[in-house]
């Protein structure tokens, strides 16, 4: 039935993806077209501010995809998927700089405007290569994928997996962090890295540029999505559900598990890049702040609350909360972390399996259920 | 100068030059010979000059109370445990003591553990498709698709196990008798030559044990079958031969009637059930 189909190409036949995607796409159309077509001041009108900030949720939602791949379908609970965010938002952040040339405060040809100020007299040889586009989108990648990459193989090899794993994923941030909060490293100290001009030639404070950016990441998570629903309708799929579930036995059977682990880390570390690069032309800065742990556990959060092990849960838990954390910073500031574990508790009792458990409860099952949606909770 | 001559002898081919991954040799007929294995664990001699020849397609049970080193002996067969003295060949041409534990099993010994592990969230047919021997790295995996040969193979497993129906549920729902034959079922789609079964129903019921009995008695001549049982009532229904195992070494061996009139094997083992029927 299947035989005929690449691997690639398989989720496209699926109804649950289909449908996702078709949301996905009917939104993004409807917003630009209640963006482009109605006056401002129409009741309807979405305004360039709300556009751009769907952009970020959007960004949101596909890091949450990236963290729902390895913890709902191979049970690593990663703490650090902030970094690799961030690591993505950092190499776009560089080529944004470099983009600025001499229409800084200080007017330097070469120089961001920290870098003179803390009276550097050349470019630090990392930031090489960040004036071209396509090496700042490679870097995108590569930088997010190859840390995953070492990080990956020590823990892994090691076997170091469970609650161990999530503790050094939360360390790893941590440590990133701090790094980065230092002048000496040449990425903006503490400011990060803001007040960027251009990218590719187009002004970024211009509305179209805003309404293309936020396209953009609706398409990106478009794909994201097809890619790690691809990757886990596969038989490597099936064999990280194994993992998670019964790793000594999957190693039995012949299976390289530390291999697959690090295959699907890295891919996610790379989505999170990508998640991460979009982000920071969106909100215009991006700081050590994005390393903090509490950014990663809310990473956590959000795909817990949505549903873990299903993707499209992700998605919804991670708009919802980013949407409820917009109005309730708001409106009641002080109230939002309270919020945020309350309603964390509610789902954790009433909805183990999250929204997306609810959405499987109301429809009829099917006769082959998706093994997905079942995720064991040992592993956690 | 013998030893010249068997080199010059033509119809010989040199153990070393054999690749390991040579297919297993029956033509002398046994499958798997044991010859004066002995295994010491801190001077307890668990097992004690053991002398075992299993035949091509036999299907075989190994009894013993506890302690007789019936574990221990299929821990020698798989390579997880090494003898002391001893030699142990899969066919007449694999030395199974050079072997690794991976090794032993890609030249198909297959084994069967006493608690079932099924992957629970992955239906029937998927746990079987992930056992099946296949190019098991990431690429091939990532881009496997189902072919029809694959599923040809994986139906007639799901019918040997008699699991048909259940192909697309989830191995979680199974009863207890259910997954010990999936995981059966996972162990044939590596199509092993051999096949250890530690304890197979143990917790069964009885409709269970029946349909056990009809899975082993139907793969023995496929495959070469060693069940290891507590229970005299399973064995008594598919042994053909029974070795009886007492304190390392083997005490009778034979057909089920023949062993349980040994008066040896009714003092150290049936001493007890047969006062139960007598009773």
């Amino acid at each position: 039935m299947l035989a005929s189909r690449s691997w690639l190409s398989r989720p496209l036949h699926e109804r649950s993806t289909r449908l996702f995607l078709g949301v996905l796409l009917a939104s993004l159309a409807v917003v630009t077209l209640l963006n482009l077509a109605l006056p401002a001041g129409h009741t309807l009108h979405v305004s360039t501010y709300t556009v751009t900030l769907l952009g970020k949720y959007l960004c949101y939602a596909l890091l949450a995809v990236a963290v729902d791949l390895v913890w709902g379908y191979l049970g690593i609970l990663s703490l650090g998927h902030g970094a690799f965010f961030a690591l993505g938002g950092y190499a776009m952040g560089m080529y944004l700089m470099r983009q600025i040339g001499d229409r800084g405060v200080y007017g330097h040809p070469v120089l961001p405007d920290f870098m003179v100020f803390l009276d550097w007299q050349s470019l630090p040889w990392y930031w090489h290569g960040f004036d071209m586009a396509w090496f700042a989108f490679l870097m995108v990648l590569l930088a997010p994928g190859l840390l995953a990459l070492v990080f990956g193989f020590l823990a892994f090899r090691s076997r170091v997996t469970g609650v161990y794993l999530s503790i050094i994923t939360q360390a790893l941030t941590f440590a990133l962090m701090l790094a980065f909060f230092r002048n000496e490293m040449g990425f903006g100290g503490n400011n990060g890295l803001t007040d960027f001009k251009e990218l590719l030639g187009v002004d970024l404070t211009d509305d179209a540029t805003r309404l293309g950016l936020f396209l953009a990441t609706g398409v990106a998570l478009a794909l994201g999505y097809l890619l790690c629903r691809a990757i886990v309708a596969s038989k490597l799929g099936r064999v990280c559900v194994a993992t998670r579930d019964a790793e000594a036995r999957t190693r039995f059977l012949g299976y390289r598990v530390e291999r697959f682990q690090l295959f699907v880390f890295v891919v996610s570390a790379m989505l999170a890049g990508v998640a991460g690069a979009l982000y920071v032309p969106q909100v215009g800065i991006i700081n050590p702040g994005e390393f903090s742990p509490i950014f990663s556990i809310e990473i956590v959060l959000w795909v817990a609350l949505g549903g873990r092990g299903t993707l499209y849960g992700a998605v919804i838990g991670a708009l919802l909360v980013n949407y409820a954390k917009t109005v309730f910073t708001g409106v009641m500031p002080d109230a939002w972390l309270f919020a945020l574990g309350g309603l964390f508790v509610l789902v954790t009792v009433l909805l183990p399996r999250g929204i997306a458990g609810l959405l499987a409860y109301r429809r009829p099952r099917r006769a082959a259920p998706d093994p997905s949606t079942t995720p064991r909770e040992a592993s956690a | 100068m013998n030893f010249l001559t068997s080199l010059a002898d033509r119809d010989r081919v040199f153990d070393f030059l054999v690749p390991v991954d040579s297919p297993v040799d029956v033509r002398h007929g046994p499958i798997l010979y044991l010859e004066d294995v002995t295994v010491s664990f801190d001077g307890f001699r668990a097992i004690d000059r053991l002398n075992l020849t299993i035949d091509d397609g036999e299907l075989r049970c190994i009894i013993g109370p506890n302690g007789a080193g019936k574990t221990t002996m299929m821990d020698i067969i798989t390579g997880k445990t090494r003898p002391d003295t001893g030699r142990v060949w899969f066919g007449s041409r694999h030395d199974l003591l050079t072997m690794n534990e991976p090794q032993i099993a890609s030249l198909g010994i297959g084994r069967k553990f006493q608690k079932p592990t099924t992957f629970e969230a992955l239906s029937v047919f998927e746990n079987l498709e992930l056992a099946m021997a296949a190019d098991k790295r990431i690429l091939p995996t990532l881009t496997a698709r189902t072919s029809g040969e694959i599923r040809e193979r994986i139906e007639e497993v799901l019918t040997t196990i008699g699991l048909v129906e259940l192909r697309h549920r989830p191995a979680g729902i199974l009863s207890h008798g259910q997954k010990q034959w999936l995981e059966i079922g996972m162990l044939l789609m590596q199509r092993p030559r051999l096949l250890l079964v530690d304890e197979p129903v143990a917790g069964m019921t009885e409709q269970e044990m029946e349909r056990t009995a009809e899975l082993l008695t139907g793969l023995a001549g496929k495959q070469s079958v060693v069940v290891v049982e507590h229970d005299m009532g399973f064995v008594r229904s598919i042994a053909r031969t029974v070795t009886v195992l007492h304190q390392g070494s083997v005490l009778a061996e034979g057909s089920m009637n023949q062993v349980s009139m040994d008066p040896r094997v009714v003092e150290v083992y049936l001493g007890a059930e047969a006062d139960e029927e007598v009773a």
